[in-house]
């Protein structure tokens, strides 16, 4: 939402003296708005007019980075409340919980699980990115013996859970390089969470008790000239959890309530793992920028990062799988081959289908720039031409014996002149992927 | 700066649909089950009223699926009665509602008749006092017959009918019409045919509050985040004011979520990917705690732990956040 020529150009000094470079204010807000002039270049911009134009023309909500180097993450960032009008910008970071009231074995052997939380699905590669230490033990050594060796076991980003500056304080320095996320500032030690933050330029959580406080906390923390901020609004229930990211995220963005414009973090308190991960899919829908968990089971982590990853894909582009041969099962030189497109939606809806048919067969997708196959044949994008080139081009030929391409039942004007430009025989499927197994079974079995 | 909330008026509210009737109102159920009626995005209860929470039914089929062995094992012993079954579902894992699957009427199946396909339903409907969903196998022939005479022999009972779809909704709502029912009707993952078969189907008479939205979703990791965001858009197209838009959402979430490789490929074949039995179960409950949020209101499952702790979750969503 940045400010148009016009609204910058109420602002100017209407001197029209040409010292910015331009010959006018108008054509130097004009400039301004479409990013290839910078404020400085007019020395007589009132203070008043600079503070407007620079908070409106901030990102609604500020991008905060938790670490450094090619762990580092962005949190934040974020300009829409709704997937389907724009993409979502950075995943949510998943922070992994080791407390300091752990035996030495025991953390060495968490991390050492933690650490080893990557998965790979359908192409992509998930994993997590941070440990954030929490102080449950009574001594304050503790937490800083369980900092010292959770940093020396592992690449992922810290975030440090103490809310009492003295027991932050003597750890902060020893993993500062690694800007781990300090939690947290809250009303009655902001100001020696501040300094300490300030410090050593690590990113600050604010934690309150409800959005009025946590709005006031914010000011009084930037305020100090601290802007490197997480927020946590205190909600410790699901639904309060919606409800108030659902406020923060909306006044960051459709009213630049400055004190909300700041990445938000949700830490879970269910006990049973399986729950945990339902209410932590929430915190991914709802906005969350850095969600804090229990669990570090591998079947429970998948499903939640897979959530992750499908949210935050660009609804603008449709995803695509690669053009190339597929092998569903155990195939031989007898197995049927699929024709279908690239459309990752049709494509894996093809697979599923084929899979549960049991006849191991052969898939290609052709590259249809992410079309389904209706859509794809209309624009031109899969033609008989086309899938005619892509089955050479990939020589299914050579795997299989026999000559013969089913097509999806939709396109099944393209057989006759798929059968003259290959010579193989062409069968029309059927026309919704839930018929191939029937269609399997009556052509194949 | 003192905190100004931010609430959003909304125009208008999502209908409300009513399932199954009790005995006074011509039925044989125990008790009948709203679903819909929400003025606000979902769990928005600080700014419209949520009067329903959404439900779930649980999946019984008339004849023994070939599904997975997590699932098996959860009916191992009544898989082949589906009264039986379905009262297993509503007494032991607490389903708000059945939805029977005529798959047993596939011509290229087991191919079974009419009158056994009644059968089923009413050996259902005599098993449970829950309000009922039946679907049929998905032959549009078979089903325009079996789906017609489910509505007659259960007329009075309210149930929910499916699926309407673009090309084949007429038999299926006059059939609605006469044996008064209510309809799911079924669109491929798009709001413009979504939209399209509500007029369709409105247009023969058939009350916007006896319909329910089937948007076709995909599963977890399986195009979920489209149906996300039509179901988003429709949300706030019924908010806005388009009746159209407006009937409550229902999500077939046991069947996709089941069909994946990663709720059932065993831990030998995917040792990334831990313990198989959780893992399956996750798969469908996260399917359906994610579709939560983009506003569905009658999830369709399978496996008894991933309904109770999808059951959980909306008790936690459904405590009012009012400021
Ligand atoms: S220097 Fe400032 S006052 Fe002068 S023309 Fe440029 S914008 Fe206007």
């Amino acid at each position: 939402m940045a400010l148009t020529g016009l609204e910058i150009y109420k602002q100017l000094p209407k001197k029209n003296c040409g010292e910015c470079g331009t010959p006018t204010c108008l054509a130097f807000a004009m400039n301004l708005a479409a990013g290839k002039a910078s404020l400085d270049a007019c020395p007589y911009v009132s203070p008043e007019a600079r503070e407007a134009l620079e908070s409106a023309a901030a990102p609604p909500i500020a991008k905060v980075i938790l670490g450094t180097g090619d762990k580092a993450v962005e949190m934040g960032d974020e300009t829409e409340l709704f997937r389907h009008d724009k993409r979502f910008n950075h995943e949510p970071a998943i922070a992994l919980r080791v407390s300091d009231a752990l035996s030495k074995d025991e953390v060495l052997s968490r991390v050492q699980s933690i650490n080893d939380l990557s998965f790979d699905r359908v192409g992509q590669h998930y994993t997590v990115q941070a440990i954030a230490v929490t102080h449950d033990a009574q001594e304050p050594e503790a937490f800083v013996q369980t900092v010292e060796l959770v940093a020396a076991n592992t690449d992922l980003n810290l975030v440090l859970m103490a809310e009492d500056p003295a027991v932050l304080t003597p750890v902060v320095p020893k993993v500062a390089a690694r800007k781990p996320l300090l939690y947290a500032a809250n009303v009655n030690n902001y100001e020696a969470m501040v300094s300490l933050a300030k410090e050593h330029g690590c990113p600050l959580a604010v934690k309150a008790s409800g959005l009025e406080e946590l709005a006031g906390l914010v000011e009084k923390i930037t305020g100090l000239g601290y802007k490197q901020l997480v927020l946590d609004p205190g909600a410790r229930s699901l639904s309060r959890a919606v409800a108030d990211f659902t406020q923060i995220r909306r006044l960051a963005i459709k009213k630049r309530f400055r004190p909300f414009g700041y990445p938000i973090m949700a830490l879970t308190t269910s006990t049973d793992p399986l729950a945990e991960v339902l209410e932590a899919v929430n915190y991914i829908a709802k906005y969350a920028s850095l969600i804090v968990l229990n669990t570090i089971a591998k079947a429970h982590l998948l499903p939640l990062l897979s959530w992750r990853q499908n949210l935050y894909t660009d609804p603008q582009v449709p995803i695509r799988v690669e053009e190339k041969i597929y092998e569903v099962g155990e195939v031989n030189e007898n197995s049927p081959v699929y024709i279908t497109t690239n459309f990752s939606l049709t494509y894996y809806s093809v697979e599923g289908e084929v899979e549960s048919s049991r006849i191991p067969s052969y898939i290609i997708p052709v590259d249809t720039n992410g079309l389904s196959v209706l859509t794809a044949y209309a624009d031109g994008k899969f033609d008989a031409e086309k899938i005619a080139s892509v089955i050479k081009k990939l020589g299914i030929e050579n795997k299989v014996k026999h000559r013969t391409l089913v097509i999806p039942g939709l396109v099944a004007v393209l057989k006759g002149k798929l059968e003259d430009l290959t010579g193989w025989k062409v069968l029309v499927g059927p026309r919704e992927a839930s018929g191939i197994p029937s269609f399997a079974r009556n052509n194949f079995a | 700066m003192p905190l100004q909330l931010l609430k959003e008026k909304n125009r208008a509210a999502v209908q409300k649909v009513t399932l199954g009737a009790t005995k006074e109102e011509g039925g044989t159920r125990t008790h009948t089950i709203t679903i819909g009626g929400d003025a606000a995005l979902p769990f928005h209860h600080f700014e419209g009223e949520i009067p329903h929470r959404p439900v779930v039914a649980m999946e019984v089929q008339d004849i023994e699926p070939d599904w997975p062995d997590a699932l098996k094992k959860c009916f191992v012993d009544v898989m082949k009665e589906p009264g039986r079954w379905a009262e297993k579902c509503v007494k032991e894992y607490g389903a708000d509602l059945i939805y029977l699957k005529l798959d047993g009427a596939d011509p290229e199946g087991a191919n079974r008749s009419v009158e056994d396909c009644v059968a089923a339903v009413k050996e259902v409907l005599q098993a449970v006092g829950v309000p009922l969903i039946v679907v049929g196998c998905g032959d549009a022939e078979k089903d325009k017959e079996v789906l017609e005479a489910v509505a007659e022999a259960a007329a009075g009972e309210n149930l929910l009918l499916g699926n309407a779809e673009q090309d084949n909704y007429k038999s299926l709502t006059a059939a609605c019409l006469v044996h008064k029912h209510n309809i799911i009707a079924r669109s491929p993952l798009d709001i413009n045919i979504c939209k399209q078969l509500n007029i369709l189907i409105t247009e023969m008479n058939m009350p916007p509050n006896r319909i329910v939205i089937d948007p076709s979703i995909g599963s977890l990791g399986y195009g979920i985040e489209y149906a996300y965001s039509i179901m988003e858009r429709t949300r706030l197209g019924a908010l806005q004011g388009d009746k159209m838009l407006s009937m409550p959402v229902l999500c077939t979430v046991g069947y996709e979520a089941w069909r994946t490789k990663e709720a059932v490929a065993p831990v030998s074949d995917f040792p990334g990917w831990g313990d198989t039995e959780e893992r399956g179960i996750l798969w469908e409950a996260v399917t359906a705690t994610a579709l939560l949020q983009a506003g569905a209101h009658l999830l369709l499952m399978r496996h008894p732990k991933a309904v109770a702790l999808v059951k959980e979750n909306i008790e936690k969503l459904m405590v009012s956040n009012a400021y």
